[in-house]
């Protein structure tokens, strides 16, 4: 199979990579970019431990062809904290303990910005609805859903 | 009990407070590494070829084209493992068969259920690994097989193994177990195991009112969000290293060790971070394949499950068929009561028999009991321990019976248990008596509680229901070392599965020091490091890891009073420990400045060398566990939907070290308890194939099914442990399915019987009403 080569933007940085055409988004990010933060649960789309934004697109890297990403600019939970601060979201999760393994919760946080840059004032509903398509089995999201609300909140200042 | 760690009350500083996990910014930076994230230069990617089929004879296999291909390095099959006799070995503090353990691996002679393992495959890369399983070609013959345990109970079923026949066991409180001899037919059923106390013939003949039901639970997955994955490198003098995301690196190494006959000091495991296990994990699935593939080409192998192999190959809980009858008096006290619950072990037999029989119905203190076991072999996957494993099932029928008879007997339901609920001093059926426990407080609390008393609107229920697990200690090791700043390294064989022990252990260290918790770093030590420790499971890791912990430090507080003895040149005796410092015990010692453990620590090599502490323990004393939980549910009478309204768990932490870890197990464990109860379960074809491999069509819980769980920690102390720990992890999953089905019935006026409560069921039963 002849491989493609795509030029994309990670976080920010320029990268490239040769890719067939088969080959999804998340094995890509995994292993060839090894960003392993985004992490696979199930590569049907089902669990959002994969979840990335692709430009201002939240996606299932799973379901995503990697040969799709030509020009466009791919976010990971790599690059959510600015390098000295965490985001408020990361820190919300800290203080609520709204994390146990810790295996959804790049996903998670991945789901939850894209939330609060589409919706600063979410309701606890329209944070359960939107983060329906993320698995968590070990929190119940009680903790998620009220650091995504607490995080909300100081956000909006 | 002689080797127990008394509980001693006093002022907390540490303890009760909420510190930032030491894990956590790894893991919301994605900087954490789990079991797939392990790479290791030169690996080769492994894949496992599966059974399709439910139940078929092996008749050949060829593996040459799949050998043949380009890239591809090693096959191996069942016939690369050495064949075990059918014995009970303790291996790892596990009673393992190794006959079966060495089967379920790899299949030999035969496939057993949809997804049982029969080749594997180590290639340069995985889609290469998985291109070459298509080449293997393998002759089947079909058998019948079974899938249902009623079925499979039956005279004339399709038999898994031949020469399995049943093993008749009956403990009798006060009386020498019995074996009875086996009968001549074989059957798949593995066990019968009778527990029984007092004379319930004649007791159930004395009963006002007697309630007898029936009830069938679906096997439901642990569902833990990251599949299993290992990499193994062996090296050509044999020496074996493993990475893999595991509940139990040491039980993974001795298993190991014995399937494939290498010297246990030959394995070092190496634990990752667990994207959770939930009970699922305490058993090898690709650890063996990975060895074996390493072994014949002496490059790292690597191997990860997709989740359709997940929920095919790696271990479900047991589906469930119990039978229930209690017998009260007049007023509601119960005199007799009687169980029987038949299992699915899987392929395999070991099902959590024990756990669902024991805890069927110790929340209560009744003079008449009996309780009939049957561990059942069928067509699937061999199950797995999945959080208090074996007691939701028992509960989901007594809890629904005990509920039926207050509504009877117009006793309110919580008033019922609390009339009937075990104590302190309570003889169980099987034997132990009861210490000091919680559970009349968390019934009383519950009965007390706002939730207990909001209105109810039209279409709309509450249900109650109780849960217990006896909890476990087990051996447990820790290591402590006193930093030359002062700071702690304290390094734990027990892997923190999730729930936050290493920051539960730090913050015990830190209150024996008198200093702050972040000033002990917990780290997770491999095989190598330290000795045994079994899985974290059976809510052990805070309890026991708890007390090793606090030992170590005692030690390595005693070493640094020796060392301020020898800088003041007085008695150790006139040394005490306060708050971080090493102090005279009183004025007529001398007027000697206190010795922080700063200064102690680097001077440590100046008064005889490194200070340490270390303790290895077969832990005792693990306090029992009880909770109670209220649900209120709306039914949707036109789709048969039910809403979760409100959830509220009121359960006995002994301690909550952390309350807030305290809270995250008791919400996570009622949310599979929902899940077990409204939706989750294995949906096997005529084919005898699993139908619903995946979170599409195995629908656990997501955020919008659920509301805010509340929470009420009881705190009734652990006599058996420093600061009155229990275990906490299993009770909260226990109460939920019979609590819904209470709800819904309250709601509706039916009662259901059979799990999961999914809408097509409920609206067919709303229908038919």
């Amino acid at each position: 199979m002849t491989r493609q080569h795509i030029e994309a933007k990670i976080n920010g940085d320029n990268c490239d990579f040769l890719c067939e055409s088969n080959e999804t988004l998340l094995s890509v990010i995994r292993n060839q970019l090894q960003l392993t933060g985004t992490k696979e649960g199930c590569s049907t789309g089902d669990c959002g431990a994969c979840s990335v934004m692709l430009d201002d697109r939240l996606v299932c890297s799973c379901l995503t062809l990697a040969v799709e990403v030509e020009g466009k600019n791919i976010d990971t939970i790599e690059g959510m904290s600015n390098g000295e601060d965490l985001h408020v979201l990361q820190k919300k999760f800290l203080e609520h303990a709204a994390l146990q393994c810790g295996i959804c919760t790049p996903g998670f946080l991945i789901a939850a910005r894209a939330l609060l840059e589409k919706n600063p004032d979410p309701t606890e509903t329209e944070v359960r609805y939107w983060l329906a398509g993320n698995l968590c089995r070990c929190t119940g999201y009680h903790k998620i859903v009220e650091a995504v609300l607490d995080a909300a909140e100081e956000m909006r200042g | 009990m002689s080797d127990i760690i008394a509980y001693e009350e006093k002022e907390l500083k540490i303890i009760g407070t909420r510190p930032i996990r030491p894990d956590g910014v790894d893991k919301v930076t994605g900087r954490a590494r789990y079991g797939a994230d392990i790479n290791l230069p030169g690996q080769l990617y492994g894949s496992v070829y599966r059974s399709p089929h439910a139940h078929a004879l092996i008749k050949s296999i060829d593996v040459s084209a799949a050998l043949a291909m380009p890239g591809v390095k090693a096959v191996i099959t069942g016939d690369d493992l050495e064949d075990m006799p059918s014995q009970f070995i303790p291996v790892g503090e596990m009673i393992v068969n190794f006959r079966d353990m060495t089967r379920n691996v790899m299949a030999r002679e035969k496939v057993l259920y949809d997804g049982h393992p029969i080749a594997a495959i180590a290639a340069i890369s995985e889609s290469i690994a998985k291109e070459a399983l298509k080449k293997i070609k393998i002759d089947f013959e079909i058998l019948p097989h079974v899938i249902d345990v009623v079925e499979a109970m039956k005279p004339g079923a399709p038999l898994l193994h031949k020469d399995q026949h049943t093993l008749i066991e009956r403990k009798r409180l006060g009386s020498e177990p019995i074996i009875e001899s086996p009968p001549k037919e074989p059957s798949n059923i593995a066990k019968r195991l009778t527990w029984e106390k007092g004379d319930i013939e004649n007791a159930f003949s004395k009963a006002h009112i007697i309630i007898e039901r029936e009830f069938n639970t679906k096997p439901v997955h642990q569902g833990y969000i990251e599949p299993h994955a290992a990499v193994a490198s062996c090296t050509e003098d044999g020496q074996v290293e493993v990475y893999t995301c595991s509940q139990g690196h040491f039980v993974i190494r001795s298993q190991c060790a014995k399937l494939l006959g290498i010297e246990v000091s030959k394995i070092k495991v190496i634990p990752t971070e667990l994207g959770g296990g939930f009970g699922g994990k305490n058993n090898v699935y690709l650890e063996p394949l990975a060895i074996m593939l390493s072994r014949i080409v002496h490059r790292p192998v690597k191997m990860v499950m997709s989740r359709n192999e997940v929920f095919r190959a790696s271990g479900p809980s047991p589906a469930g068929h119990v039978k229930v009858k209690i017998g009260c008096d007049k007023n509601g006290k119960i005199i007799a009561a009687d169980a029987q619950i038949d299992m699915q072990s899987g392929a395999f037999p070991g099902s959590p028999l024990p756990q669902a029989t024991i805890t069927c119905f110790t929340r209560y203190d009744i003079e008449n009991v009996r309780v009939i076991g049957h561990d059942v072999t069928t067509n699937r996957p061999k199950v797995a321990a999945y959080r208090a494993p074996g007691a939701p099932i028992a509960a989901f029928g007594v809890e629904s019976v005990m509920d039926e008879l207050a509504e009877n007997l117009s006793i309110d339901p919580l008033d019922l248990r609390i009339m009937n609920a075990a104590k302190q001093g309570t003889q169980t059926y099987y034997g132990v008596t009861f210490p000091q426990i919680g559970f009349l407080e968390t019934l009383k609390r519950a009965k007390a509680h706002k939730n207990y008393n909001v209105p109810l609107e039209k279409n709309q229920g509450r249900g109650v229901a109780t849960g217990f697990w006896m909890n476990i200690g087990n051996d447990t090791t820790s290591s402590l070392n006193v930093n030359d700043d002062g700071t702690i390294a304290l390094t734990i064989g027990t892997i923190d599965v999730a729930g936050g022990s290493r920051s539960s252990l730090a913050m015990m260290v830190a209150e024996e020091f008198g200093i702050d918790s972040d000033k002990v770093r917990v780290t997770t030590g491999d095989t190598s490091q330290l000795g045994f420790n079994f899985v974290t499971a059976g809510s052990r890791g805070t309890f026991a890891g708890g007390i090793v912990a606090v030992l170590a430090a005692r030690k390595a507080i005693e070493e640094c009073k020796i060392r301020a003895a020898k800088t003041w040149n007085v008695p150790l005796d006139e040394v005490v420990w306060e708050d971080g410092f090493a102090r005279p015990a009183s004025s007529n010692v001398g007027g000697f400045d206190p010795l922080p453990l700063s200064d102690i620590a680097k001077n440590a090599s100046k008064t005889g060398g490194p200070i340490a502490g270390h303790s290895e323990k077969n832990v005792q004393g693990a306090g029992p566990g009880f909770g109670t939980q209220i649900v209120d549910v709306e039914v949707d009478k036109e789709t048969g939907s039910i809403k979760i309204l409100r959830h509220t768990i009121i359960q006995d932490a002994g301690k909550a070290i952390h309350p807030a870890y305290v809270e995250g197990q008791y919400q996570g464990g009622a949310v599979q308890g929902i899940g077990w109860a409204l939706n989750e379960e294995y949906i096997y074809g005529d084919d005898g194939r699993l139908q619903n491999p995946g979170f599409l069509d195995y629908r656990v819980p997501v955020a919008s099914d659920v509301p805010f769980i509340d929470t009420d920690i009881v705190e009734v102390p652990n006599p058996y442990h420093p600061y009155g720990v229990r275990g906490i992890g299993e009770v909260p999953i226990i109460p939920p399915t019979a609590a819904i089905a209470n709800a819904v019935y309250n709601a509706t006026g039916i009662r259901f019987n059979s799990l999961p409560l999914s809408p097509p069921k409920v609206l067919a039963a709303i229908t038919k009403k």
